[in-house]
């Protein structure tokens, strides 16, 4: 009975992975649908998709939009929010309460609610829709994202090394710099690649505010009422793996550091 | 909050946190400004417009979408009247999606986190596959799901020819495929914090159950599970919360139908469609509020210190 329970937890978990990645098989096979103007049904296969993913109409445009907006948003986000991070753990000061909860709120709050905000603060200003307003949301919501990682990452830098560079007589930028920046580095990298893939791939919040701007999941939506062109799937499965790749080079890097800091010790 | 689980999927080893020193200096302040005062211009402010927005009166004889400033408080009776099955729809899926994202998700963390500790490579490679729907277009995934459960695939087929459903029977613009897509979209929002915590989980709680003779049920209830209730609150929110203001699974282009819209659907149309800007203010704000009112009964055992 108890050997059954166990090879059930297996099953039911493998279950539910298989399910989590029907949808993802199922976006990478149909790029290669020989599809003409709907990719529904399954035609045939053909690489013609991925030779020229700029054939459909605003496929590329948009995606190259989503591209310029993920970089901006993640530059700034990044850059406001580590130096939150840093305040937090490092400094005492008054209203921390009041910080921390300004910081979780946008994480707290549907994206429907934070996209109508701004959208209804654009209308009283007048302030035209676009890329730059798109741009302005993004690092908005980004920014709480980036404090939670990087703070976790300050959290367990050890002072000792700063209070070393100190004692060599390093100014305190010289310190901050070659000490504690270099010792952040890994946790901005996760902030900023988190903030990317948010940014990336959001869709609510890009929708309220973007006017006649195109994103690529704008262009996805948009594009499900007349169907989808097979392109779409291309880029979003040239996306995939090369976040996969990404991701299994810093899995291995990381196993190989681990494994010389080991063969070090 | 969303963030511990990602933050334990990077390789980059943490450690236990170090007790840092906190001095009072003028620099903390120069560190906080730029953001909180981003946040303050682009999220606090934005929430001062939607409580402007939401008593505005139309303009008498004005344009379509031309408002006045106003107290029409009636603007909040109205959206309820006139929505209150969206908004009564909005909580029950979201409910159903985060109970069904629990019972999947909790075992994929479990296995994940605790059984595959033994084997790094193998645990390495489920935390990428657990991952890798962030990867990928959601609008894709979710259409996806759409044409698996389309009247000519092979899901209703199937279903049919074993006589499970209806001949003329349907899936797609059904609250089934809308609760089933949310459940898929917030699967990972769920197992990711719960895997978290149970990855940090020390075993000689669970050996110790065993050699007190419980047996596995009862070690699992009264030890495992009380240790990984930080997680499964961060989960359980972190599907909640943007489940009850989705607007993707629900819409017709989608899974969903006229008939299955939630509030996001309809703050949407009255925003960029029929421009009636009060009502989308004011069902967003009673959106708003109404999950700050759960969220806080929910977790009133722990601060927004301890969520962050």
């Amino acid at each position: 009975m108890r050997g059954l329970g166990k090879y059930l937890l297996w099953v039911y978990t493998a279950m539910a992975m298989v399910f989590l990645l029907i949808p993802i098989v199922y976006t990478i096979i149909f790029s290669f649908n020989d599809a003409r103007r709907t990719n529904i049904v399954w035609r045939g296969f053909t690489i013609d998709n991925w030779l020229d993913v700029c054939n459909a109409q605003d496929v590329c445009s948009s995606f190259a939009n989503s591209i310029l907006v993920a970089g901006v948003s993640t530059v700034l986000a990044t850059a406001m929010g580590t130096a939150i991070a840093i305040a937090l753990v490092r400094y005492r000061f008054r209203f921390r309460n009041a910080t921390t909860l300004l910081l979780f709120l946008p994480m707290a709050t549907p994206e429907v609610v934070l996209g109508a905000g701004l959208a209804a603060q654009f209308l009283q200003l007048g302030v035209q829709k676009g890329l730059s307003t798109i741009i302005i949301a993004h690092t908005m919501f980004c920014i709480s994202f980036v404090v939670v990682t990087v703070r976790a990452r300050v959290a367990v830098l050890d002072p000792a090394l700063e209070e070393a560079g100190r004692d060599l007589y390093g100014s305190p930028s010289q310190v901050f710099w070659r000490v504690t920046f270099p010792l952040l580095i890994p946790g901005i990298t996760a902030a900023a690649l988190l903030s990317f893939a948010l940014s990336f791939d959001d869709f609510i919040i890009t929708n309220f505010n973007a006017g006649p701007a195109m994103t690529f999941p704008r262009f996805v939506y948009t594009a499900a009422a007349r169907g989808i062109p097979a392109e779409a799937n291309v880029i979003a499965s040239g996306v995939f793996f090369a976040a996969i790749a990404l991701v299994l080079i810093a899995q291995v890097s990381g196993a190989i550091k681990r494994k010389r800091l080991a063969l070090a010790g | 909050m969303a963030f511990g689980a990602f933050q334990s999927a990077a390789p980059a080893g943490t450690g236990a946190p170090v007790t840092q020193v906190q001095k009072k200096s003028p620099v903390a302040l120069w560190l906080l400004l730029p953001g909180i005062l981003y946040l303050i211009l682009f999220f606090v402010t934005p929430l001062f417009s939607l409580v402007l927005t939401s008593f505005q009166s139309p303009v008498p004889g004005g344009f379509l979408g031309e408002f006045q400033t106003a107290f029409r408080w009636e603007n909040y009776v109205d959206v309820v009247s006139t929505y209150f099955s969206h908004i009564g729809r909005s909580f029950v899926y979201a409910t159903l999606a985060t109970i069904f994202a629990l019972l999947l998700g909790y075992p994929i963390a479990y296995v994940i986190g605790v059984k595959l500790r033994a084997y790094p490579l193998l645990q390495a490679l489920a935390l990428v596959l657990l991952i890798a729907p962030f990867f990928i277009s959601f609008l894709l995934r979710t259409l996806a799901w759409k044409q698996i459960f389309s009247d000519e695939g092979f899901v209703v087929g199937a279903l049919k020819t074993l006589q499970l459903i209806p001949s003329d029977a349907y899936l797609t613009g059904t609250p089934f495929s809308v609760v089933f897509g949310l459940t898929y979209m917030f699967l990972p929002f769920m197992a990711l914090p719960i895997y978290t915590t149970l990855e940090r989980l020390d075993l000689r709680y669970v050996e110790a159950g065993g050699d007190l003779y419980a047996n596995p049920f009862t070690v699992f209830r009264t030890v495992t599970f009380p240790l990984s209730i930080p997680g499964v609150i961060s989960g359980t929110l972190l599907t909640f919360i943007p489940a009850t203001g989705d607007y993707i699974n629900a819409s017709r282009d989608f899974l969903g139908s006229t008939d299955t819209a939630m509030m996001g659907n309809v703050i949407e149309a009255n925003f960029l469609v029929l421009q009636n800007f009060p009502a989308a203010a004011a069902l967003s704000l009673i959106l708003m509020m109404s999950i700050l009112i759960l969220v806080s009964a929910y977790v009133r055992r722990s601060g927004t210190d301890d969520l962050l």
